[in-house]
């Protein structure tokens, strides 16, 4: 494999604690070495640029029934934003869902090379894979929905944390994924009956069980199963104004199963579950009560979900959160209940400068990102394609980085949302440094891969390359010019090779892999006759075909780990 | 004026939304030439499917000779001048414009006027379904403008309509006015069934024999004369009805009595 040295940029790795030094950057046979065969080596010259590790997403809905589900319902969508096809690459469709291989190509033109898809219905796991799989250029991994499967509510009302585990594991490798998924723990079982949950000690319908002991239980077995990232936390209550409390009360809820100072869940899209005041007429930013517990606290990470004011589609397992939305909006609606597992709703919506709530909703997830003080707790997502789509990265960045761009957003929003806004007293302004955090180093700490997110020997050769030179632009004033930089790369090296340059991509042969975790626990799962009869009774697929069997996953890469139960 | 007769009739769809007066002006003849539009999935310049004339007048802007229904997207998104078409005229004509005017002496396809914000859209034959409709699954509807057909329009007509105003002296087909807020549509003969469907505002009239009345309207009252827009009103009698109640919608139908016996029972809810 060829080999490459990347000369003269100005390396931001804050994993190795490298601020801006201008050094070099050796790849070969798809990993950063100390150095390489200068001869040999392909040059890149990378004098006046910013070099960073190839960019990680902790959460972005990318693949599964859900979003081929919002593809399907949204032909307008597809209508605005048509991808020709090139000498390389596929032809494809946006905008706010893009199909498979323009979801690659886009991700992969803007410096990202590692991305995790948000959440999927375990019943659905091959469709997931078989769409991962047409994800061009990038590392994916995937997070089953397991909060609300009846298995873990039945184990856990029980009191049986290590059963619990123990079918944990037996689906994380059956639906070949990542990391445990709870989306409003006990509202999508609730859902299934019309119902959901308001805080986090009511009662599950016929589970004799409350989201409290589901999230505190889950965190145990994720704990057990020695999982490389925490449960990854969609909380009650989402989108409801006045839900920072519950937000607040889950956090609290979940203080003490944090031992050693780690982080214990990953609470994802926080703007969506930091809104205050008693109704939409009230509606107001949570974010610094939010942004002062988290500041207070070790134990929780967080991701933005930042709102982008754009027409986008929202989808998420949420099935009570988006009958709200149908009701604010009259939009088309699909709502679905997944069988013992989850629930489901996407909606089509427009977030407008003009209206309040979508305004400060915008405001909420700049200010938390900038009231966190520290960067390693907080990343920056859209939650794609919930708050925008991922195409709008580069402008979220522009907002963290300038307190100018912000400013200039802010003007144009809702007289109420400017009057209401934190941001003009917030005087932050994050640095590169800062910026590669919430990016990539942070995201790839959080989500347990020593071998991503930075540029040390050993790690993934998954470089990008970015037109901002440190020492002659003030990013703070010039952010349109970052956000140009950060839109088009102008290298996307990804297992050491160049798969896109100024903002094309140049390879198409790189795949991508697919990362799941193999959890071995001491004694397996029991696979008895009871279990098969839930199956044969209480889903639509067997015992038997229900796993995804190995060659359903193109480039597999397996995280064996080994628990403690 | 810039004159396009069509070199060859064409089998595939030709995508010219370069063809617009916003487009041609200040441009020389030898740059319009150079135009990009694609046939199929051939990427060719407007020479290469059309002959190119200029002469000194001032209007219209544009001339169309021809068969031009195979061509779409002609005057996408202008905002001044005016194009004539003699011949017709393919899908998406007019698209999002907001401003002159589109003369079509010949048929026009689908999606006439989709999405247009201001301007006059004349069509001297008949017009295809979604006339004045946004894209399939959108909700953007016509905002303003003013849109008349000569002949008969196909189905789903005006469809999110928010404003401007459609008129049409012929029939028209089922589900006209769909989910309609704002604006006027007057048909002067036949209507097919479920117009107005889910409409919550606006006005649809009607001054031929309507096929079938959605339920989900309700009569309001009877009224010797509609006025359809500042320079146009209707002698009736007309049926007034509010509707459609399954969306809580506060819009107006107004059917001809005369032309409607088979609604003479209603009069017996008022």
């Amino acid at each position: 494999m060829a080999e490459i040295l990347v000369k003269n940029g100005f390396v931001v790795d804050p994993t190795n604690k490298i601020d801006g030094e201008k050094m070099d950057i050796a790849i070969k046979d798809g990993k950063i070495v100390k150095k390489v065969n200068e001869r040999k080596a392909k040059i890149i010259d990378a004098s006046g640029l910013t070099v960073m590790a190839g960019g990680v997403d902790i959460h972005s809905h990318i693949a599964g029934a859900e979003v081929n589900m919002g593809r399907l319902i949204r032909p307008e969508d597809h209508y605005k934003d048509a991808v020709r096809k090139t000498k390389l690459t596929r032809s494809g469709t946006g905008y706010s869902i893009p199909s498979t291989f323009v979801t690659g190509y886009r991700y992969s033109t803007m410096g990202y090379t590692t991305v995790m898809n948000g959440s999927f219905a375990p019943l659905k796991a091959k469709h997931v894979h078989e769409e991962l799989n047409d994800i061009p250029l990038l590392d994916k991994g995937t997070y089953p929905l397991l909060g609300d499967w009846w298995f873990v509510l039945e184990n856990l009302a029980k009191g049986d944390i290590e059963e619990c585990a123990r079918h944990v594991a037996w689906m994380m490798q059956s639906t070949k994924g990542y990391a445990i998924k709870v989306v409003n723990p006990g509202g999508l079982e609730s859902w299934g009956f019309g119902h959901n949950v308001h805080s986090i000690d009511d009662q599950v319908p016929n589970f004799c069980i409350t989201p409290r002991e589901i999230v505190r239980g889950l965190i145990k077995v994720d704990k057990m199963l020695n999982l490389p990232h925490t449960i990854h936390l969609h909380t009650n209550n989402l989108g409801q104004p006045g839900n920072y409390k519950t937000t607040l009360d889950t956090m609290r809820a979940i203080e003490d199963l944090s031992t050693d100072g780690k982080p214990v869940a990953h609470i994802t899209h926080i703007q969506f579950a930091s809104f205050a005041g008693d109704d939409w007429g009230k509606f107001r930013s949570g974010a610094d009560e939010i942004s002062k517990y988290i500041n207070a606290h070790n134990h929780i990470t967080l991701d933005m979900g930042q709102v982008i004011f754009t027409d986008t589609t929202t989808m998420t397992a949420d099935g009570p959160f988006e009958y709200t939305l149908y009701t604010l909006s009259g939009h088309k609606w699909v709502n679905s209940d997944v069988e013992t597992e989850a629930s489901g709703g996407i909606i089509p919506f427009t977030y407008k400068k003009n209206n309040a709530v979508n305004a400060i909703q915008w405001s909420i997830g700049l200010e938390i990102a900038l009231l966190v003080k520290d960067p390693w707790k907080i990343f920056m997502t859209t939650d794609h394609p919930n708050g925008g789509p991922f195409m709008s990265y580069p402008r979220v960045l522009a907002w963290l980085m300038s307190k100018k761009a912000r400013e200039a957003t802010l003007k144009r929003c809702h007289k109420k949302a400017q009057k209401k806004s934190l941001l003009p007293s917030i005087d932050r302004e994050l640095s590169l440094y800062e910026l590669a955090i919430v990016t990539r180093a942070g995201t790839a700490k959080a989500l347990g891969m020593p071998n991503k997110g930075h540029l040390g020997v050993g790690a993934d050769g998954d470089v990008a390359i970015f037109n901002i030179n440190p020492e002659t632009t003030d990013i703070a004033k010039k952010y349109k010019a970052v956000r140009k930089a950060f839109k088009e790369s102008v290298y996307t090296i990804k297992d050491g090779k160049i798969v896109a340059k100024d903002g094309e991509v140049v390879d198409n042969t790189t795949p991508g892999r697919t990362m799941w975790v193999d959890v071995k626990t001491k004694q397996p799962c029991i696979i008895n006759e009871e279990m098969k009869r839930k199956f044969r009774e209480y889903w639509s697929i067997e015992y038997e075909n229900y796993p995804v069997s190995d060659h359903y996953v193109k480039v597999s890469d397996k995280l064996t780990v080994e628990a403690s139960v | 004026m810039i004159t396009l007769t069509p070199l060859r009739n064409f089998d595939v769809p030709v995508h010219a939304s370069c063809i617009n007066p916003d487009e041609f002006k200040s441009k020389t003849l030898k740059e319009i030439a150079e135009l990009p539009v694609t046939e199929g999935n051939r990427n060719l310049t407007l020479s290469d499917l059309f002959k190119i004339e200029q002469d000194k007048t001032e209007t219209p802007s544009i001339t169309l000779n021809g068969d031009f229904k195979k061509v779409k997207r002609v005057g996408q998104g202008m905002k001044t001048g005016e194009i004539i078409i003699n011949g017709n005229a393919g899908m998406h004509t007019g698209e999002r414009m907001a401003g002159g005017k589109i003369v079509i002496n010949g048929n026009a396809d689908s999606w006439t006027g989709s999405e247009m914000k201001a301007g006059t859209i004349e069509i001297h034959g008949d017009a295809g379904d979604y006339l004045a409709s946004p894209y399939r699954g959108s909700g953007t509807g016509v905002k303003g403008g003013y849109i008349i057909v000569d002949g008969n329009v196909g189905n789903e007509v005006g469809c999110y309509l928010k404003g401007g105003v459609i008129k049409i002296k012929g029939n028209a087909g089922i589900f006209l006015g769909y989910h309609m807020t704002d604006g006027a549509i007057y048909v002067e003969k036949q209507c097919s069934s479920r117009a107005g469907a889910a409409m919550t505002g606006g006005k649809i009239i009607l001054a031929g024999a309507v096929s079938e009345l959605m339920p989900s309207f309700t009569i309001d009252s009877i009224k010797p004369k509609v006025k359809v827009d500042k320079t146009q009103s209707v002698a009736g009698p007309f049926y007034v009805f509010l509707g459609d109640l399954a969306d809580h919608g506060t819009g107006k139908l107004f059917v001809s009595k005369t032309n409607n016996p088979q609604l003479a029972f209603y009069e017996k809810y008022l």
